[in-house]
């Protein structure tokens, strides 16, 4: 340690005579960055506490012993546009170029729980995914994919309940059991209030309907993952690296306490929870902060929530690369962006993956688009060699040191949210909310300054630019059919036993039974989606958002 | 002393995205003029009686889910029932180039920004557009 010391202050002395160029020097979050990092910045480094092996306690190099040479990450796509039909045939096109499994992008009114013909989704349906507004429209989703042979991924946080169910259901139709669906139901409802801000139900009924999924998942769905705790969005809002990793282990954390509280056993429910990050375009940044978020996570589920089952103690995660680092001027810039995320993610040990598409800051992708980014994935896959080897830049004298780093901040965090009395009520006091505003503002600040570099948007920057990339535009008409189709089911099904259904869902709701089963009757019985949570609603009330500006 | 503009920063519609809104509810605030924001999932009866109520120069419309053809129209046409379309339209989000030249052809706004434009632009743009300053 001496002798490098003695050989540092050298180099030293020689580097300080040669001129810098003239920026900031820190990561895209606005931490600071070393010109070189030595043995020195990780002196602490006890290998056995701090990373172990792969599989094995903390995590930090992977949760499983072989990672990416047994099994190669999921590529999962997120598609969903107009309406079911169109979308059944995205996702046939997308299994058939590869993709390993399926994530349903909802449109908005499915959402926010309003039919199609609700007056507040006039001009919204089919517009950022598909509409679905009752079973029908989840049979014809799946129509010819069968859920036994497919896993699927489902966008839907305040109404995930019926959505879930109307898969569950979808799958007694084609004759597959319960027990053997496979695939996530986001159903973070805390970052909703967040960052993400497609809310319904205020937040205590919110995480009982939550607590309910995990205990019907258990008995019933056991294959299931019943939460992606998402950090995704927080960061899409604008937050810093730390704040994602901080904010979205804190849900987590708030996950496991209020199962915990609703009298499950953490070990009973732990092992189907699930994360989702963000590759945003900081590449060693991103890449520390994986590594972070499985050791704290791992250290937490064991000490503080006293977990036993080894697979509670496992941060298994999605990655999406990231939207906000999309631009919208030389599109195609876009697809090296999306490239250099991608391989952040894979360093950093994901277990399934979302690369976007070039025109994603413009419109939903074409086919032509969505391939491309597909085919990054596997060109990243099959002919880079990284998923050759387990977690290769361990021992990196920066990359540790950004890991610790990274830990060290988040702690901070973990702390500040406790002393204001937890995630719900730092909620409230909009603490979370004000944090990553003046994330973002700060972000464009340094953007609009050129403190920091955006190709093609403040820097070479072309003049006579023209698009001359092909958009996706959804036809009007698609809004009008749906309509007239939920419209139709209303008149053709057996209105009695829906009402009936809807009751005793309101009568469950009103008292402390768990909902999921009322659910699913409403669903079998061809409910809509706006008809149960119309029910839910009136029960439990909307949340209303607190100013912040 | 000139009267400051007042601005109405409003998010139309079902999305959450409301991270171009506030930046730029901050932005023309530090640049000195009144801003009332709206908040989310605001329908556009909603968003004009705000608009009246406050007495803004100008309501901005943020729209990242592709309802903009449906809302942009919507605003203004409840702008003109009520009187008060002297209030200058304008707007920012996820619109494709088409859907903007559509919308400035139909005078449903007077502007639209899309993702890359520099906060110095909108401020710039507001001053040379408005009365009150």
């Amino acid at each position: 340690m001496e002798e490098i010391k003695a050989a540092k202050n050298e180099w030293l002395a020689e580097r300080g005579k040669k001129k810098d160029r003239d920026i900031n020097f820190e990561t895209v979050s606005g931490m600071p960055v070393q010109d070189l990092y030595t043995p020195d910045d990780i002196k602490d480094f006890d290998y056995m506490n701090d990373l172990g092996f792969p599989g094995s306690y903390p995590y930090t190099r992977g949760v499983q012993s072989n990672m990416y040479r047994g099994r190669l990450w999921t590529m999962r796509q997120f598609a969903g546009f107009a309406t079911a039909e169109e979308s059944n045939q995205r996702y046939k096109y997308l299994l058939e170029k590869g993709q390993t499994g399926l994530s349903v992008a909802f449109d908005m009114p499915t959402i926010m729980g309003y039919d199609s013909d609700h007056p507040r989704s006039l001009g919204e349906v089919g517009r950022v995914g598909v509409a679905i507004d009752s079973l029908e429209d989840m049979e014809t989703l799946f129509r010819d994919i069968p859920l036994d042979k497919v896993s699927t991924s489902m966008t839907t946080n305040a109404p995930a309940a019926v959505l879930w169910c109307l898969y569950i259901a979808t799958g007694e139709k084609q004759g597959v059991p319960s027990e053997k669906l496979t695939g996530t139901i986001q159903n973070d409802i805390l970052k909703e209030y967040i960052a993400q801000k497609s809310w319904i139900f205020p937040p205590e009924p919110s995480m009982r309907l939550i607590t309910n999924i995990f205990e019907y998942a258990a008995k019933h769905v056991p294959k299931w993952n019943t939460v992606s705790i998402s950090g995704y969005h927080i960061r899409e809002a604008g937050s810093t690296a730390v704040q994602e990793l901080a904010f979205t282990l804190a849900d987590g954390f708030a996950y496991v306490e209020a199962g915990i509280e609703a009298g499950l056993n953490v070990d009973d429910f732990a092992p189907r929870l699930s994360f989702f990050f963000n590759s945003h375009i900081d590449f060693f940044e991103e890449i520390a902060k994986y590594r972070a978020a499985r050791r704290i996570w791992a250290r937490r589920m064991k000490e503080k929530y006293g977990a036993k089952n080894p697979k509670s103690l496992l941060l298994r995660f999605h990655t999406q690369t990231a939207g906000c680092s999309l631009t919208a001027q030389q599109p195609e810039n876009n697809i090296v962006r999306t490239a250099y995320e991608a391989m952040a993610a894979v360093l950093g040990g994901t277990q399934s993956l979302h690369t976007n598409s070039m025109d994603e800051v413009l419109a939903l992708p074409t086919e032509k688009a969505v391939q491309i980014a597909l085919r990054t994935q596997q060109i990243l896959a099959y002919e880079t060699g990284v998923a050759n080897v387990i977690d290769p830049l361990a021992g990196s004298y920066y990359v540790e040191a950004l890991t610790n780093k990274m830990e060290e901040e988040a702690e901070k965090y973990f702390e500040e949210i406790e002393r204001r009395g937890g995630v719900l009520a730092a909620i409230d006091q909009n603490f979370f909310q004000q944090e990553i505003a003046d994330a973002a503002y700060q972000y464009q600040r340094a953007i609009d300054k050129k403190q920091r570099i955006q190709v093609g948007v403040n820097e070479f920057i072309d003049p006579d630019e023209e698009l001359d990339i092909e958009i996706l535009t959804i036809d009007p008409e698609i809004e009008r059919r749906q309509v007239q189709k939920v419209q139709k089911l209303r008149r053709e099904r057996n209105n009695l036993l829906v009402s009936d259904k809807l009751d005793a869902l309101r009568q469950a709701a009103m008292g402390t039974e768990n909902m999921i089963p009322y659910i699913l009757d409403c669903v079998r019985a061809y409910a809509t989606e706006g008809e149960i949570i119309q029910t839910l609603r009136e029960v439990f009330g909307e949340y209303k958002e607190k100013p912040t500006f | 002393m000139a009267k400051k503009i007042r601005v109405l920063v409003a998010k139309p519609g079902l999305d959450g995205h409301d991270r171009g809104a506030r930046v730029i509810a901050r932005a023309l605030r530090d640049a000195g003029m009144e801003v009332v924001y709206t908040g989310l999932h605001q329908t556009p009866e909603q968003i004009v009686e705000a608009a009246i109520q406050e007495d803004v120069d100008i309501v901005g419309l943020s729209i990242l889910s592709g309802a903009h053809m449906t809302l942009f129209p919507r605003v203004c046409e409840l702008l003109k029932e009520n009187g008060a379309d002297d209030i200058i339209v304008m707007g920012g989000g996820t619109i494709p180039e088409a859907d903007v030249k559509a919308l400035k052809e139909g005078g449903y706004a007077a502007e639209i920004f899309t993702p890359g434009t520099t906060i110095e632009t909108i401020v710039e743009w507001i001053h040379s557009n408005t009365k009150s300053s």
